[in-house]
């Protein structure tokens, strides 16, 4: 007969959860609303969920506060982790989210905003993205991430359309490929250490020398798989265009950013320990893996026609761009990363809610995707201010000073250049240099090609008020980020180099 | 005010930009001549409030920008950068005045103003990130002019010189982490400024490929053979505005950079490629030469002979001594008057005709004499004959070039002679002989719009040939200070020898205590 536990809730230190908890109840609110009184309008769902963000936010700046005071603070059953990159990573995807929601708010009516539950859907995964980073337990992780993924996939098919179908299909079975990889990877290494703690494997496999390198190098095999198909690595990449393409403009641009950086922090939490152990093998993979996502993914970009595509392709290399953190594993690397991503976040969501606000309800007669590139031709002309915007952020993209994406760079390929992986430097740049011919292609059918007939009323057709204010707001992050950059890498290098990364 | 007078020329074009864009459309033109005006009549003060005697930086401000990366904005001018910020922002206002453009002229002149904060940037900045931010910025507003003011190949054009520049000046971008990085494991602070730069010694291996990387960034930006190509097609499709002042300003930035990056920074590096790169100026001079002989579009053989005469410039600043880059320098000046007179020159015929070819012209000197005439001024001096501005500077250069080679200077002497031909020759095609073309006998001559633009260039052109002196004193000290710096960095004994020491030189010790 099993002893009695005996725990005392004080032990268990609970405070650590809240910030989950926030998005949780915040998500059975929207449903009990719900059960109250249907039929409400979807304004009232996103100020619900934007309070609760707050909240969220709240709550987090709260630990970081704490986190700064006195490190990292564990808690119920050690299983939840608020160190410094935690604490980064959900801030980042907290403040994504509250820039993403209100973006449901469009003059048109789209279908899937009519249901509560697509909101409940969007806390709830918060939750579990917020899981997935604050912990290096792997049941944990693959806890939120299911948790995330399968409200995502039903986030993605209420779109709606014939092609949302078809993406959240395909989202979910490469998804449960990658659950497959994941758990096998897992198990492997729980059967070589016995814990499923990140720290716990990474101490039995420094104390017997590595003696199992073989049973390591499958988990980890496993595990570059499981996120490959996460981060949307090359050659794991395969659903990320098609999803996009299928989800919302405003969805597309949050998955560009939101689960990757939870998937960047896992696997920072999971490669990190192992690249600094010296295991060669999996530097060369990684190495491998970075250079082909950024460059393979440039040149699929170059040859798309639809803009929205393109972005996707663009997001794939931005996110090998950073992987290179994670392979360089320097302090100022993985500061980079955050830094990056933070910069990254602002001007992709700014672009994708550009595409947003020029959705169309029906594709007219020859137009054979929702965002051509013919679509933004000759947009100064019509409307000057969003070409301006837009501009601007392909500007960004494209990696041109002041404008925020810049710095990230220069960071990254800064913290290259002092690890001493010069050529991976010079990869990184030239790939930039790659890159600037997609971006700039668009900025040619804005500014330099004669408007469309047909296409111009479509401009900023769903653009209300709170689209506007989030697209001013990325405006306004991608252009002074020159002086965020100071203040966020004092603070991302204070987390990061205190969580022993 | 004075202080902060750098801050205020650079910013003070952007902000007016933004106001503008309140400007009605039909007094957009006015506003920014009288814009360009006013940021002409600032660098003129600075040139006012500027000590010659000095040779260091002056009206140096220094803000932390991102203190933790070791990033200021940190500004300063001395003799080197001094005149080409006058002569950017004189070309803004003689561009603008001169602006014969009707399409959506509020976004031109919008657009020039951006471009002018950049390029006064690129000038006075002194950390190296707040440079390579204002070099790559000055992308955006001149791939706008090409791309939406340009002819039909203008979307190529615009393009090919956005990427070529682009992919250059990241490789350039790893190089000056690199540089930071280096000065970081000597110091243990990250720093981007140049002037801290100045005071690394490398090790010879070290310099090579960083001076390997700054130099492709700098190198197709000037743009050097074999980088030229994106050259000959911004030119030929940028309207009239866009190649003034690329060819003016824009094609400078790479040579001022080699002067204020290469030089003092890697000197050992510089001697061991002092020879390379000359072949390749003499290439650059020759070959580009023969091309222009060959074009039939006048634009072309302006863009041409403006490639071949940048030639001549790192020929000059590769002559590692205080003729050498003081000619180079002031060579950097002339080409930019003279070249942007020439486009400007070109510009008018255009607007006139609508073609550039040759052979539509022939005896326009008895339709527009004032118009040949000045043609004719600016011609000559293109072509380097004395008492004109570019005679000075090319002079020097291949006079500091004769100190380290003889027989490459002379190659380049006579080839710049030869040059000449193309110039004359089609000079000769368009403007003497009868008037065969029916279309061109009733061409009006010059109008006052086009004279105030070509006017004073003129007058600089022949006043800086006669009396170089007040704009050569000022450069000559910086570069004085250069050559020194770069004297006691070398470390090799070749570069020591190549390297003149200033600071033994009898007659510079006289100049210094005169005053």
């Amino acid at each position: 007969m099993l002893e009695p536990v005996n725990v005392s809730i004080a032990s268990l230190n609970l405070t650590t959860l809240t910030p989950m908890l926030i998005a949780i109840v915040g998500a059975l609110s929207i449903l009990a609303i719900d059960m109250f009184k249907e039929g409400l309008h979807k304004s009232l769902y996103v100020m619900i969920s934007l309070l609760f963000l707050l909240l969220d936010l709240g709550a987090l700046v709260d630990f970081a506060a704490i986190f700064a005071k006195n490190g990292t603070v564990l808690g119920f059953f050690n299983v939840v982790l608020m160190d410094g990159i935690a604490i980064l990573s959900q801030i980042i995807i907290v403040g994504a989210s509250m820039l993403f929601i209100p973006l449901a708010l469009t003059s048109k009516r789209f279908h899937e905003y009519d249901y509560p539950e697509y909101f409940a859907l969007f806390l709830f995964m918060i939750a579990g993205f917020q899981f997935m980073v604050a912990t290096d337990n792997l049941i944990l992780i693959f806890v939120g991430l299911e948790t995330a993924s399968l409200a995502l996939y039903t986030m993605i098919a209420l779109h709606n359309r014939h092609k949302s179908f078809e993406a959240a299909v395909k989202y979910f079975t490469m998804g449960a490929l990658a659950a497959g990889f994941y758990a096998f990877g897992a198990m492997i290494f729980y059967a070589i250490s016995g814990s499923v703690e990140i720290n716990q494997i990474a101490t039995v496999l420094a104390q017997d020398h590595y003696r199992n390198i073989g049973y390591v190098l499958v988990a980890v095999a496993f595990m570059i798989a499981a996120f490959g198909f996460k981060l949307s690595m090359v050659p794991f990449h395969t659903w990320t265009p098609d999803v996009y393409e299928g989800s919302s403009a405003a969805l597309a641009g949050y998955m560009s950013i939101v689960p990757k950086i939870a998937a960047f922090v896992v696997a920072m939490r999971l490669f990190e320990f192992l690249v600094h152990s010296g295991v060669v093998w999996l530097n060369i993979i990684l190495y491998i893996g970075v250079v082909v996502t950024m460059t393979a993914a440039n040149i699929w970009a170059l040859v798309q026609t639809d803009v929205k595509r393109m972005l996707a392709y663009s997001s794939i290399s931005h996110a090998g761009f950073v992987m290179a953190a994670i392979l360089i594993g320097t302090t100022q690397a993985n500061t980079a990363l955050f830094l990056y991503w933070a910069l990254f976040s602002f001007t992709n969501l700014g672009a994708f809610t550009m595409l947003w606000v020029n959705r169309q309800k029906n594709l007219l007669s020859g137009q054979s995707s929702d965002h051509p590139y013919e679509k933004f031709s000759g947009m100064i002309k019509t409307m000057p201010m969003g070409a301006v915007m837009m501009g601007l952020f392909m500007l960004s993209l494209a990696g041109i000073p002041p404008f925020g994406l810049f710095w990230g760079k220069m960071y990254m390929i800064g913290s290259a250049v002092s690890a001493g992986y010069t050529i991976l430097a010079l990869i990184m740049a030239l790939n930039s240099a790659i890159a600037g011919y997609y971006y700039l292609k668009l900025i040619v059918f804005m500014f330099m090609k004669e408007p469309m007939v047909g296409y111009d009323k479509f401009y900023f057709m769903n653009a209300s008020l709170s689209l506007k204010t989030i697209i001013g707001i990325a405006v306004v992050g991608t252009i002074f980020a020159i002086f965020a950059v100071n203040p966020l890498l004092d603070v991302v290098t204070l987390f990061v180099y205190n969580s022993g990364y | 005010m004075i202080d902060h007078i750098l801050t205020l020329l650079i910013f003070f074009p952007a902000l007016a930009a933004m106001l503008g864009f309140v400007v009605a459309k039909n007094s957009m033109r006015a506003y920014g001549i009288t814009v360009a005006a006013i940021e002409f009549f600032l660098s003129l003060w600075l040139w006012y409030a500027y000590d010659p005697m000095v040779s260091g930086m002056q009206f140096m401000e220094s803000m932390p920008v991102i203190p933790a990366f070791g990033i200021n904005y940190l500004l300063g001018v001395d003799g080197l950068s001094l005149f080409i910020i006058i002569l950017s922002t004189f070309f803004t206002l003689i561009g603008i005045a001169s602006l014969t453009e009707t399409r959506r002229l509020k976004d031109l002149i919008i657009t020039l103003l951006f471009l002018e904060m950049t390029m006064v940037g690129v000038f006075a900045a002194l950390d190296a990130i707040i440079f390579y931010l204002f070099w790559e910025l000055s992308l955006v507003p001149m791939l706008y002019i090409i791309g939406a003011w340009g002819g039909p190949l203008r979307i190529y054009a615009s393009i090919k010189f956005f990427l070529y520049t682009f992919t250059g000046s990241l490789v350039m971008l790893v190089g000056m982490l690199f540089m930071a990085y280096f000065y970081y494991q000597a110091t243990g602070a990250w720093s981007f400024s140049i002037l801290e730069w100045y005071r690394l010694i490398l090790p010879e291996s070290f310099q090579m490929w960083l001076f390997a990387a700054f130099f492709l960034g700098f190198a197709i930006k000037v743009p050097m053979f074999p980088f030229h190509t994106w050259l000959p097609y911004a030119h030929g499709q940028a309207p009239t505005i866009g190649s003034v002042i690329l060819a003016a300003i824009l094609l400078k930035m790479g040579t001022y950079a080699f002067v204020r990056f290469s030089l003092p920074l890697f000197p050992d590096a510089s001697v061991f490629f002092m020879f390379p790169i000359a072949i390749i100026a003499i290439i650059m001079i020759i070959y580009t030469a023969m091309v222009a002989y060959a074009q039939e579009d006048i634009k072309q053989v302006v863009a041409y002979s403006s490639v071949s005469h940048m030639g001549v410039i790192i020929l000059g600043t590769f002559a590692l001594n205080v003729e050498g880059v003081s000619g180079s320098v002031f060579l950097m000046l002339a080409h930019g008057v003279v070249s942007g007179a020439l486009f400007l020159l070109v510009g008018v015929i255009y607007d006139r005709r609508h073609t550039k070819l040759m052979s539509e012209f022939g005896g326009l000197a008895s339709v527009m004499p004032r118009y040949a005439a000045i043609f004719g001024i600016m011609m000559m001096a293109s072509v380097g004959l004395p008492l004109t501005i570019n005679f000075v500077g090319e002079f020097l250069s291949l006079l500091g070039f004769y100190k380290q080679s003889h027989a490459l200077t002379l190659t380049a002497g006579v080839a710049i002679i030869v040059g000449a031909i193309y110039m004359l020759a089609a000079y000769k095609k368009a403007f003497f002989g009868p008037v065969t073309n029916e279309e061109n006998k009733h061409l009006k001559d010059l109008n006052k719009t086009e004279l105030v633009g070509l006017i004073p260039l003129t007058i600089v052109a022949i006043w800086l040939g006669v009396y170089p002196k007040p704009v050569l004193e000022p450069i000559n000290n910086s570069v004085e200070s250069v050559i020194q710096l770069m004297h006691d960095k070398a470390q090799s004994a070749e570069a020591k020898a190549r390297i003149p020491n200033v600071a033994g030189n009898d007659e510079t010790i006289s100049i210094q205590e005169a005053h």
